[in-house]
C-alpha cells in the first residue's frame, strides 16, 4: 500500500477525507508542545514567534544534545495526550494547528474541537523514540527554553514522520473512545470469570 | 584506580545499559506477544517497536525519550565495603550518566517547580534500602520511572469483606481506564498489605520481578495467572489499539495484613519497562543478570 503523506502547511483538503484508524506520515514542520506550552498559550495568551497555522504539533519532551552548530535530536517519542485535554480545543482554535500528535486518546472536548476546526489527533507509537528521532531532519529552532529540555517548544523539520494513526478525525470520530467502550464491555465478561475463582479466604 | 571511582563507573555504565536496552525477559515477552498478533495495526505497531529497539541498540541511544526518574532498590550486604559512600556514588553516577548517555532531564524540584537539569533533587534519585545480613555483596534493582507509565499508579485500602474480588476489580478498572494510555502491553505490579503506603511499595517490588516468574505462594501465583488471562480477554493490544492480548504479566507481592484492612497498590510498567539488576561483589567484579543478551 502506498504511503499517505501529509505535507505542511496543511489545508482542509489534505485531511478531511481521513478516517479514524488510517495511517499517515508527515513531511514538513513539526513542533513539540506539551503541558507548560499549552498553559502559556491558552491560559496566558502568550504566542511563540513561530506561526502554527496549518502546522502540526507533537506532544513530546525530547532528549536533545547541544552541538557546535546547533542541536541534535537524540530521542523523541510522544507523551500522554490526555494531559493536554483541558486546553487542546482552545489551542487548536487559537493557533490553527491542523494535526495534534501524541500517544493514547483524547476526550470529547478535543474531538469537538477537531470537528469544528477540521483538525486531527493522531498517535505515534509510544516509546519508539529513536525511530522518531531518525525521522527528524533538522532542529530549526527552539523557543520557551525557560521550561527546561522536555517542555521547550522545539521546532523541527521532519520527513515522513510516522506511522501516525488517526485517532480523532475531522468528523469528530474518536477511535480511543470507541475502543474504550469495547474494553469496558469485555471487562465485565472477563471479570465475571475471574471473580468466580479468587475467593481465597476461609469459609 | 580509586575503588570509589571504579564503583561509580560501573553504575554509570549500568544506568546507560538500562536506558538503551530492554531487559531480556521483557524483550522475549514482547516477541512472544508480537507473534500472536495477526491484525494490520498490531503488526505495524510491533514492527515499529522492534525497529526502534534495534535502532536504539545500533545508535547507543535511550530507547524511549522518557528515561524517567531513576529509582534504586538496594539489597546491601552488611559487609559490602562501600556502604558509607554508596548513596553519594549513586548520585554522582546519575549526574554523569545524564550527561554521557544522555538521559532526559526529568527531575523537577518541588515548590519552585524548576527542572534541576541533572536528574538529581530532593530524594531524587529515589533510593530504597534493604539489609542483607552476613553478606559482602551488593544487589541493585534500577527502575526508570517514566511519566506515562507512572500515571495509572494508585493505591487504596479496601474493606476486608471486599476480598480478593475487590482487588481484581480495582486492578481491572485501573487498567481499562488508565492503562490504555500508558503504552501497553503493560507489566502490572500489584501489592497487597495493611495500608496504602505498604501496598504501593510492594506493587513496585512486584514490578521489579521478571516477566514469566510467579509468586512462590501457589495461591498468589494462581491469582497472577487468572488476572493476566482475564485482562488478556479484554484485548487492549499494543499501544491500546486492540489486539489478542493486553498485558505482559501480572506480578503480586504481599505482606500479611491487619484483619480490619486490605490495602492494595497498583504500579504498571509500559511495553518498554526499563529495569535492570546488577550484582556487585566486594572486589568490584560485577554481573548484570537482567541484560545478559542485550549487548
Amino acid at each position: 500500500m502506498e504511503k499517505k503523506i501529509i505535507t505542511t502547511p496543511i489545508d482542509d483538503a489534505q485531511i478531511e477525507d481521513l478516517f479514524i484508524g488510517d495511517v499517515i506520515y508527515l513531511t514538513g514542520m513539526l513542533v513539540t508542545c506539551r503541558d507548560d506550552g499549552h498553559r502559556r498559550l491558552v491560559r496566558n495568551g502568550i504566542y511563540p514567534d513561530f506561526d502554527l497555522k496549518g502546522m502540526a504539533i507533537l506532544h513530546a519532551g525530547p532528549i536533545v544534545k547541544k552541538t557546535d552548530s546547533g542541536f541534535e535530536m537524540i530521542s523523541i517519542g510522544p507523551t500522554t495526550s490526555r494531559r493536554m485535554e483541558a486546553y487542546e480545543k482552545e489551542f487548536i482554535e487559537m493557533t490553527g494547528t491542523k494535526i495534534v500528535i501524541g500517544k493514547g486518546g483524547m476526550g470529547a472536548k478535543t474531538a469537538q474541537g477537531c470537528k469544528e476546526q477540521k483538525a486531527l489527533h493522531c498517535i505515534f507509537p509510544g516509546g519508539c523514540a529513536v525511530s522518531a528521532a531518525t525521522q527528524v531532519e533538522e532542529i530549526v529552532g527552539v523557543e520557551w527554553e525557560d521550561f527546561g529540555m522536555p517542555e521547550a517548544f522545539w521546532i523541527m523539520r521532519v520527513k515522513e514522520f510516522g506511522p501516525l494513526i488517526v485517532s480523532i478525525d475531522t468528523k469528530g470520530n474518536n477511535l480511543f473512545e470507541l475502543n474504550k467502550a469495547e474494553f469496558n464491555r469485555k471487562k465485565e465478561e472477563a471479570l465475571e470469570d475471574v471473580l468466580k475463582h479468587v475467593h481465597y479466604s476461609h469459609n | 584506580m580509586d575503588n570509589l571511582k571504579k564503583l561509580k563507573d560501573i553504575l554509570v555504565e549500568f544506568i546507560s545499559v538500562v536506558s538503551i536496552h530492554l531487559p531480556d525477559d521483557v524483550y522475549h515477552s514482547l516477541e512472544a506477544m508480537a507473534n500472536k498478533e495477526d491484525g494490520r495495526i498490531g503488526n505495524e505497531l510491533y514492527g515499529c517497536i522492534f525497529d526502534n529497539l534495534e535502532k536504539a541498540k545500533t545508535l547507543g541511544r535511550p530507547l524511549c525519550q522518557d528515561t524517567g526518574v531513576l529509582q534504586f532498590f538496594i539489597k546491601a550486604g552488611t559487609k559490602f565495603p562501600y556502604l558509607d559512600e554508596l548513596e553519594e556514588t549513586i548520585i554522582e553516577a546519575t549526574k554523569e550518566a545524564t550527561e554521557k548517555t544522555p538521559l532526559r532531564h526529568n527531575v523537577v524540584e518541588c515548590f519552585t517547580e524548576e527542572n534541576t537539569g541533572n536528574n538529581v533533587g530532593t530524594r531524587a534519585p529515589f533510593i530504597e534500602w534493604e539489609i542483607i545480613p552476613h553478606s559482602d555483596e551488593l544487589h541493585i534493582d534500577l527502575y526508570l520511572a517514566g511519566g506515562g507509565c507512572s500515571l495509572p499508579g494508585r493505591s487504596k485500602v479496601l474493606m476486608p469483606l471486599e476480598g480478593y474480588e475487590g482487588i481484581v476489580k480495582y486492578v481491572f478498572d485501573t487498567i481499562v481506564e488508565w492503562g490504555v494510555n500508558a503504552c501497553p502491553p503493560l507489566v502490572v505490579g500489584v501489592g497487597i498489605g495493611t495500608c496504602s503506603a505498604t501496598a504501593a511499595l510492594l506493587s513496585k517490588k512486584a514490578l521489579l520481578r521478571p516477566v514469566g516468574t510467579h509468586n512462590p505462594n501457589p495461591l498468589a501465583a494462581d491469582m497472577e495467572k487468572r488476572m493476566k488471562k482475564g485482562l488478556d480477554k479484554i484485548g487492549i493490544g499494543p499501544l491500546g489499539l486492540t489486539g489478542k492480548e493486553s498485558v505482559q504479566a501480572v506480578n503480586i507481592e504481599y505482606a500479611a495484613h491487619h484483619p480490619a484492612t486490605l490495602g492494595v497498590g497498583i504500579t504498571v510498567g509500559c511495553w518498554a519497562t526499563r529495569r535492570g539488576a546488577i550484582d556487585i561483589r566486594s572486589d568490584l567484579s560485577y554481573d548484570i543478570p537482567s541484560h545478559k543478551e542485550a549487548r
